[in-house]
């Protein structure tokens, strides 16, 4: 139902839908990302005005690289949407925090987690590890113990806020 | 049944400033209100009257460092917080100890990962490690009752603050 309503109103965008345990995931193009996302929010059809999560995966050895997982939920409508947005290791990709301002920590977390770059954020700064951390752990190809794991640890090291 | 008793006709009670010291030491370590993770709750548990730390003399958590003898390091430290926990290990007023409770404090235990310290004694000098994970109350008041034997052997000017 939702599919028919976004192909009425922006045909062609989705390039691809999945329905998995009654939930919809459309992935959709780069170009008309955030024109879609404008319109899933404000149009009268749809008003998804709950951001509830933006996640990332990392499909590592696959192009492009990385996904998103924009989590929308709509209060008036009572349905739940996935958008996925397929990204590369150099794109950046813009902010959903003019839509949604609680796209902001999330954002973060995807940043500081796998390194992909959000355009127009208010404060993109790394939110879980610490502020002078080089690399981005969740990716697949960070070693998980971490770059100097035999070396005794040195806590000045850490430079915290 | 009490002292008095004993003490009824103006006796004195001789013995030597360390003892005494480290007697009154022993008996009143008052640890520092902060914990990291699941070892935290069987530290609380190990306050509450089942387990009753009070038995000890450390039933009074201290919640700011200035007044505090005992840092229970009582989880997983991460090493964005080691420059807190160090911070308030420097904020305690000598005498101070340190028991590193449970796996991850000792060890790292299970975290054998980018963002964990491999166990306390990397950034604060550790007296008592505790086993387990999460270590039993008994476990924890164990390494207390380890803490006051210890104490109970200290030399006055064997600590760090003691000029020599």
């Amino acid at each position: 139902m939702i599919v028919e309503k976004i192909n009425k109103s922006l045909p062609g965008l989705i390039e691809d839908q999945i329905w998995f345990r009654d939930e919809l995931q459309i992935y959709v193009k780069k170009e008309l990302f955030i024109s879609f996302m404008k319109h899933l929010r404000y149009n009268e059809d749809f008003k998804f005005d709950l951001l509830l999560d933006v996640a990332g995966i990392d499909r590592f050895s696959i192009k492009p690289r990385f996904e998103l997982v924009y989590i929308l939920y709509s209060l008036e409508y009572n349905m739940r949407l996935i958008v996925k947005l397929k990204v590369d290791i150099s794109d950046i990709v813009p902010s959903m925090t003019i839509f949604w301002k609680s796209a902001n920590w999330p954002e973060r977390e995807v940043y500081d987690l796998l390194g992909i770059k959000f355009s127009n954020h208010p404060d993109l700064r790394r939110i879980l590890t610490w502020d002078n951390f080089e690399g981005h752990p969740l990716r697949k190809d960070f070693p998980l113990q971490g770059p100097d794991f035999n070396e005794k640890f040195n806590p000045d090291s850490i430079k915290v806020y | 049944m009490g002292l008095e008793n004993y003490l009824k006709h103006e006796n004195i009670l001789v013995t030597n400033i360390t003892d005494f010291v480290n007697w009154g030491r022993s008996n009143s370590i008052w640890p520092c209100t902060f914990g990291l993770a699941c070892c935290a709750l069987e530290m609380m548990a190990t306050s509450l009257a089942s387990y009753d730390i009070a038995r000890f003399g450390s039933e009074v958590y201290r919640p700011s460092p200035r007044q505090a003898d005992l840092m229970i390091v009582s989880g997983t430290l991460t090493k964005k917080m080691s420059v807190m926990v160090k911070r308030i290990y420097e904020q305690i007023p000598e005498p101070k100890w340190v028991i590193a409770m449970g796996a991850c404090a000792s060890t790292g235990g299970i975290f054998k990962s980018y963002s964990v310290v491999q166990g306390v004694d990397q950034i604060i000098p550790v007296d008592v490690y505790i086993p387990g994970c999460p270590p039993r109350p008994e476990a924890l008041l164990a390494a207390l009752m380890k803490l006051q034997a210890k104490i109970k052997t200290e030399k006055l000017d064997s600590r760090p603050d003691v000029d020599e």
